[in-house]
């Protein structure tokens, strides 16, 4: 396979983008090696094919974001935003990531080995995320379809007014958000969370998650709940 | 938006390498900040001298032709003891051996528009307007030494574009605190310091929660439990980072809306918005980089 080096302490990240959006579309699958990142913005943005983007480094804000069909992987952590509004394909942080990651992804998989910051999946719309570690508070925030991971503990208000999104959680909870409720695991979430594991490369039982959804009573307005949630 | 910067080094040789290594930290966050920045570096000590002032004469017409050495003389002629003075441009430090509230008043009445940016044994600041290089530039932070420091880019939001609303703020004495955020409620928090005699400079939200801090400090809380009532008091979106002649604080407001990356190694712990002003630092390959944690107090000790 082809492999392409972009050294951005050489070279910009718009020029690295456009080699992707523009160049790699007409080229089949092969992979590209980000050298000195430093924590810059915008890495690997909007890929559109069967790319392969390894990032040698810390990223910066929105690394992966708006990916479709690629896999970008960041060999140290991501900054806000990793892998927002994902479409399809991988992002994988080897490190830790920053508040809003995979906010708002239709589909794809975003893996973070390490913790996630606050707000993770907020808004998740069909994608998949695996946690290693643990994720900050208001995590999966909205989410409304898609499924969420979570190898460690959860912080505050966990999957507060959720639609229909299923989160998993092996650890802790610091505290569960209004409508979502802990629920009985079920043969499609054993399967789910087999699935999901062992795509992320993590070895837990699946057995040992609680699964977390919604209490559905959001869905509806209710005239007498005295607007206490 | 605003950009944060801090820097404690370890080891005692790196302390005459302190400016060098924090200017293109400061310069990492110019996209954050682009309308001023400014610095506090703590020197260790005032030298033969019991208190150190950076004074500021860009409100004035003279400026940058300022004629700090005029001033020197006339202190030193209206104390009757000797006057230090180091002076570049529009900005000056005078160390002298006298109460610092004594000459303060002094310039103040002989000099109205001269600007008091900090009092202590051990700070010297600095803050002006313009892009972070500019500023670096006019008061070569390259050269500054010491043992730690706080920086800062402005992007303006809750008040105008001038040098006494750039960032760090200081109240009493070897103290400052800079800002990324809003605050909701900082004419809440003048309404309560100020009848208890605490005078505010401008109308810029960070004074408030700087002067909010010196106050608990001054009242005898220690740094942890200034900072804890802070967490109560004030209300808004904000990483704090603090210096103090012995220590770096850094504080962020429970939702995390602003952001903050820690690296630390033997040397040094290097603290910045964002990864691309640690980026250039020695050893950062192998250092230990992690994100502080919102509502939680790191404080790391020279």
């Amino acid at each position: 396979m082809e492999n392409l080096t972009f050294d951005l302490a050489q070279t910009r990240v718009s020029d690295l983008n456009r080699y992707l959006h523009v160049e790699a579309v007409k080229k089949p699958a092969h992979k590209v090696t980000v050298k000195n990142p430093d924590g810059a913005h915008n890495i690997a943005v909007g890929l559109d094919s069967p790319v392969e983007v390894e990032v040698i480094g810390h990223a910066g804000y929105y690394a992966g974001g708006m990916n479709k069909t690629g896999k970008v992987i960041i060999k140290g952590s991501a900054g806000t935003g990793v892998g927002e509004n994902m479409m399809s394909g991988v992002v994988h942080v080897r490190g830790f990531a920053s508040n809003g990651a995979g906010a708002s992804a239709h589909g794809g998989l975003l893996i973070i080995d390490g913790d996630a910051g606050l707000r993770c999946g907020i808004s998740l719309k069909g994608g998949d995320i695996v946690v290693g570690g643990s994720v900050g508070s208001f995590s999966a925030f909205m989410a409304q379809a898609g499924r969420m991971v979570i190898c460690g503990d959860a912080g505050d208000a966990l999957g507060d007014s959720l639609y229909e999104a299923i989160l998993y959680v092996r650890g802790d909870i610091k505290s569960l958000g209004a409508d979502a409720q802990i629920q009985p695991l079920t043969e499609t979430d054993i399967t789910s969370l087999t699935d999901l594991l062992q795509q992320a490369g993590f070895n837990h039982d699946p057995k040992s998650f609680k699964k977390v959804a919604s209490r559905r009573e959001l869905y509806h307005w209710n005239a007498d709940a005295n607007q206490e949630y | 938006m605003c950009g944060i910067v801090g820097l404690l080094v370890k080891t005692p040789a790196m302390r005459e390498h302190l400016g060098e290594l924090m200017v293109p930290m400061l310069i990492g966050m110019t996209e954050r900040g682009p309308d001023s920045a400014g610095l506090a570096v703590f020197t260790g000590g005032a030298g033969d001298y019991e208190r150190k002032i950076s004074v500021y004469s860009g409100l004035l017409e003279d400026g940058d032709d300022f004629n700090w050495q005029g001033v020197a003389h006339e202190l030193k002629e209206h104390l009757g003891v000797s006057v230090g003075l180091e002076a570049k441009g529009n900005h000056a430090i005078f160390s002298v051996n006298v109460d610092p509230e004594i000459v303060k008043r002094w310039l103040k009445e002989q000099y109205p528009g001269l600007f008091i940016l900090s009092t202590g044994k051990s700070i010297h600041l600095y803050k002006d307007i313009g892009t972070p290089a500019e500023v670096a530039a006019r008061y070569d932070f390259g050269k500054l030494q010491g043992t730690h420091l706080v920086g800062h880019t402005r992007m303006a939001t809750e008040s105008a574009v001038t040098p006494d609303r750039a960032h760090p703020f200081t109240a009493g004495e070897d103290f400052c605190l800079v800002h990324n955020g809003s605050l909701s409620n900082p004419n809440g928090i003048r309404r309560k310091l100020e009848p208890q005699g605490i005078h505010f400079d401008t109308d810029n939200d960070t004074e408030a929660a700087c002067r909010f801090l010196e106050w608990r400090l001054r009242e005898g809380d220690d740094l942890e439990t200034a900072l804890k009532k802070g967490f109560e008091e004030l209300d808004g979106f904000y990483t704090f980072l603090m210096g103090t002649p012995d220590a770096l604080a850094l504080i962020r407001d429970p939702f995390a809306c602003k952001p903050a990356v820690v690296a630390e190694t033997d040397d040094y712990v290097a603290i910045a918005s964002e990864f691309r002003s640690l980026a250039h630092l020695p050893g950062i390959n192998h250092a230990h980089v992690f994100e502080p944690a919102p509502e939680e107090m790191y404080v790391w000790k020279i």
